[in-house]
């Protein structure tokens, strides 16, 4: 088993299921269907595949595994492919999501059917592919690789300011990754190869190691997004089709939170030092103001949108804060939101599909009508705001714990958010699921079929069963993280012992 | 004798081959024209078979011509340009009334003048390739003599480009007289033996800017939108393809060879003109409706891209420089398939808005020019992002910072008008489609469309490629 290249597999099965997608004839009925079905196995089987990664992932060992290597683009430029305990789950994650957003677009795709399937599954190999890629190049040829199925995604099967939105985030995505690209080549001059593995022992200049981290935190805090780059996001998650909100908010935007992890601290730990300050700085803000810029919407995807860059505002606060805690903590967060706002913009999607509308104005006292959907907008509401006993705790509890051990107030001013987001969700559940029904549009709505159950069901699991049981998750990343945070102190004491014998 | 008629067998099969074929076509009558032009593919075909096959690199012709590992890398692409030129120029010729045997010829002249052009190494070898390309290129642009816009896209060209050859060749004598020399052996080791005089300098900057209106780059751009748009579709395509590959070569042979010695200097012109042509590239292209001006456009900001790499100066830079005509080549002749193929009511159509809704009427013209058009905004994986890839890898080296950081800006700029004519194809509604594409139209976008997608799996192999070509120099 370990001699086949299963990295690669999980990666670029998606593809060639795309690749029997397109070999499909017709725009009718059955051939809908048959489209629909190879993509859901290929989507089901790559989850299976990988979760046999996590059956042959050994967690003690903080280095890369099922490491593939081929020639590629010549010299020290190689096709590399392995995880380690932060790409792992983040993998899984992915693979987990797919099936589950094909699922959730079967009837809600009315136009281009073929491409749309055909772009998700293009999409997935993308991501995965980000997470598992070993070469510098090679991370950022999936990386920015998926700007062009998630521009049409938006652009095609979009809401009505589609167009404007997917402009808005194809360039502000493209501009934050070419100077990556720059610190990238410039790496690749100064330390004579690409290969990640290599270049987390390579000790790079003081003075040059500013200048990557800037470049490279230009991607990532678009990506991520950081106050005040991220008003791409509310955009194109109002205007996404509902699956494509779920893929952006799940996995795009960790990308840039692994992207801080694989390469920002590891490989520049003084300029993370350096700069964790101002990272502090902008992650309370993100926590703060779209907090309190959530509570004023409109539009029930507009305020997750916000809520998501507060969130990741926890995400960058804990990861460069920089001990085990956070580090942890901000893994936890990202894996946690992965699966809530997931559900929280399929939850949207249902009542969207019901009504056409996002407004909060026009629901009120679906309770009444949808029981079982309450419910489950209950769960993920809960967990949105960090209630103990769901996994939107654990993330937040922990990054925390991490900042206050830094400065602390930080944590202070962050709890604040915390408070504000209970503010948020709780009022945007009250507005739309609470009351009676006053609408006469409401009074025929219907509660969730079973196809949305099957839906929902695994996630209500997820969100539950990690927040009383994190340990599968924390005992995966253990290892790495503590490696990550050892390295890390050890660079910065180097530093300061040859800072202190210079005179 | 025989040993310097060796290395220039390719050239003189062409030009052998174009005169008897100028016989078959003035003596035969109109039925002449598709053998002509047929035959015409086939010598070119034969020209590149010979000059991959032609045994031994060397010098010939007291050293005027040379030919190594860089001059056949070039030549093979030039003659691929031109030979996918005249054939998709077929469809055009039947459906538009214009069927002329002297195209293909014209073609295969301009050709041999490329050919001479890449292998040149003497400043007189020079200028007689370059003005017997020159010459055929402003013909063919006035080609449809009954099209207005036509001749006229010729006239300015012919004025604009006689101008240059003049600046080109008052370069050239200066460069003589301060050093002596026209072999391009001759200069280097004059350079290398002392100061250069400033007046040498001043033979540079004029050699340069004959070069960079041959190329198109900012600031000697100013015929190219016009000449793009008022030429007829193939002949575009045609401009757009081999001549740059031809002309770039011939740049980049004379600075990193002749004149190494005093790379410094021409560096920051260079960078300059790269700046200059990326940037007008990027934002003038914006504005554009019509698709051929467009095009003209961003060849210019390409053109900039490539010029990235001659910057840089180095092994890594001209192997750049190589693989970015490649990509170039293919992704341009790919488009003009495209561009080709809008035809609606037996009418060409040149407007961006007139591929409203491709996605539906045609998904697969879409999809092809789709890919291109990422592939052109340089979007990985496809064949374009190695492209810019390779030259900011040679940019970084050399530590042209600033260069690379305005390069890569000005590409995302770029990246907004490819990217708006894929918005108008996939998010805007049909306006009716376009005629059936001829077969040898399919054939040339769906084996760019495969190159352009394909390229990462054989990056590596085309990078070592391009390496050894580009060791002909240092």
């Amino acid at each position: 088993m370990l001699d086949w290249p299963l990295l690669t597999t999980v990666t670029f099965l998606p593809t060639i299921g795309a690749l029997l997608v397109l070999a499909i004839r017709g725009d009718d009925e059955i051939a809908h269907r048959n489209m629909y079905h190879v993509a859901l196995w290929t989507t089901s089987v790559t989850f299976i595949l990988s979760l046999v990664i996590w059956l042959n992932f050994d967690p003690d060992n903080p280095g890369f595994q099922l490491v593939e290597r081929a020639d590629w683009l010549g010299g020290t430029i190689a096709y590399k492919m392995g995880v380690d305990g932060i790409s792992l789950l983040f993998v899984i994650l992915t693979a987990f999501l797919m099936p589950l957003c094909i699922v959730a677009s079967k009837l809600t795709v009315k136009k281009f059917f073929k491409a749309y399937m055909v772009a998700f599954l293009v999409l997935e190999t993308l991501m995965i592919g980000v997470f598992c890629a070993l070469d510098l190049v090679l991370f950022y040829v999936f990386f920015e690789g998926g700007l062009i199925p998630m521009f049409l995604i938006i652009g095609i099967w979009g809401g009505p300011r589609r167009v404007y939105a997917s402009f808005k985030f194809f360039l502000y995505t493209l501009t934050g990754s070419v100077l990556m690209l720059l610190a990238i080549l410039a790496m690749y001059w100064q330390a004579g190869t690409t290969d990640i593995p290599t270049l987390l022992n390579y000790h790079f200049p003081a003075s040059m190691q500013t200048w990557l981290w800037i470049a490279f935190f230009a991607s990532f805090a678009v990506k991520l997004p950081m106050w005040p780059v991220h008003t791409w996001l509310p955009d194109a998650h109002v205007e996404a089709p509902t699956a494509g909100s779920v893929i952006l908010a799940a996995i795009l935007l960790k990308m840039g939170g692994y992207g801080f992890l694989r390469f920002s601290l590891p490989m520049f730990p003084l300029a993370s030092a350096d700069l964790a300050p101002f990272v502090f700085t902008l992650s309370v803000f993100a926590i703060v103001y779209t907090s309190l810029v959530a509570l004023m919407q409109e539009d029930i995807k507009k305020l997750i949108a916000y809520s998501s860059v507060a969130h990741m505002g926890f995400v960058t606060m804990g990861l460069f804060a920089a001990n085990a805690q956070g580090v942890q903590g901000g893994i936890f967060q990202m894996l946690s939101h992965g699966i809530v706002s997931a559900a929280l913009f399929l939850c949207v999607g249902v009542i969207y599909d019901r009504m056409h509308t996002r407004e909060i104005v026009a629901y009120g006292g679906l309770v009444n009508r949808m029981p079982i959907y309450a419910a489950v907008f209950m769960v993920f509401t809960l967990a949105n705001v960090g209630l103990p006993g769901t996994s939107g705790f654990i993330g937040e509890f922990l990054t925390l714990i991490g900042a206050f051990q830094v400065n602390t107030w930080v944590a202070f001013l962050a709890a604040i958010g915390m408070i504000l987001s209970a503010g948020y969700a709780l009022w945007l559940y009250r507005r739309v699921i609470f009351g009676e029904i006053e609408k006469e549009s409401l009074r025929s709505i219907l509660d969730l079929s079973w196809r949305e159950v099957a839906i929902f069901a695994p996630l209500v699991l997820g969100a539950v069963y990690f927040g009383f049981h994190p340990a599968p998750i924390m005992n995966v990343t253990a290892a790495a993280v503590d490696q990550l945070v050892g390295n890390y102190q050890a660079a910065l004491s180097a530093a300061g012992q040859l800072a202190a014998a210079t005179p | 004798m025989a040993s310097d008629l060796l290395p220039a067998l390719p050239e003189i099969i062409l030009a052998v081959g174009a005169l008897a074929l100028l016989m078959v076509g003035v003596f035969g009558d109109e039925q002449a024209v598709s053998p002509v032009t047929s035959a015409s593919v086939a010598l070119i075909v034969v020209a590149g078979v010979a000059v991959i096959l032609v045994p031994s690199d060397g010098l010939a012709f007291s050293g005027a011509f040379v030919l190594d590992p860089f001059a056949r890398f070039m030549k093979v692409l030039a003659l691929v340009g031109s030979g996918v030129a005249i054939v998709m120029s077929t469809g055009y010729a039947r459906a538009q009334k214009f069927e002329r045997f002297e195209y293909p010829v014209l073609i295969v002249i301009a050709t041999l003048g490329m050919l001479m052009m890449i292998s040149a190494n003497d400043l007189i070898a020079v200028y007689l390739g370059l003005e017997l390309q020159s010459l055929s290129l402003y013909v063919v642009a006035a080609i449809n003599r009954d099209s207005a816009r036509s001749t006229e896209a010729g006239l300015k060209y012919f004025v604009l480009g006689a101008l240059s050859s003049g600046m080109l060749l008052y370069g050239a004598s200066l460069t003589y007289g301060f050093t002596g020399q026209t072999a391009f052996a001759g200069i280097a080791s004059a350079l290398a033996a002392g100061v250069p005089p400033l007046g040498l300098t001043f033979g540079l900057v004029f050699l340069i800017a004959g070069f960079a209106f041959k190329v198109s780059a900012v600031p000697f751009h100013m015929w190219t939108p016009d000449v793009y748009e008022g030429a007829p579709t193939p002949v575009t395509a045609f401009f757009a393809a081999a001549p740059k590959v031809a002309a770039m070569a011939l740049f980049v042979r004379v600075m990193v060879g002749p004149f190494a010695a005093v790379t410094h200097d021409w560096q920051q012109v260079v960078t300059f003109v790269s700046v200059a042509s990326m940037l007008l590239g990027a934002f003038a292209a914006i504005g554009q409706t019509n698709i051929k001006r467009l095009m003209a456009y961003s060849s210019i900001g390409h053109m900039g891209f490539a010029l990235v790499g001659l910057a840089a100066g180095t092994q890594a830079g001209v192997q750049g420089v190589i693989i970015y005509l490649l990509v170039y080549m293919a992704m341009t002749l790919g488009t003009f398939a495209c561009i080709l193929a809008m035809r609606r009511n037996d009418e060409m159509v040149e407007n961006i808005d007139d591929l409203a809704g491709l996605a539906r009427t045609n998904p697969i013209m879409a999809f092809m020019l789709g890919m291109l058009l990422f592939s052109l905004a340089g979007i990985p994986p496809l064949a374009g992002f190695f492209a810019k890839f390779y030259v900011f890898l040679a940019a970084i080296q050399s530590g042209l910072y600033v260069l690379a950081v305005i390069g890569v800006l000005a590409s995302v700029v770029g990246s907004y008008y490819y990217v708006r004519i894929v918005k108008i194809m996939y998010f805007d509604d049909p306006v009716g489609g376009f005629q059936p594409m001829s077969t040898e139209l399919r054939a040339v976008l769906g084996v760019s469309g495969a190159f352009v997608l394909l390229f990462i799996f054989v990056a590596g192999q085309i990078g070592s490629a391009a390496e050894l070509a580009a060791k002909t120099f240092f």
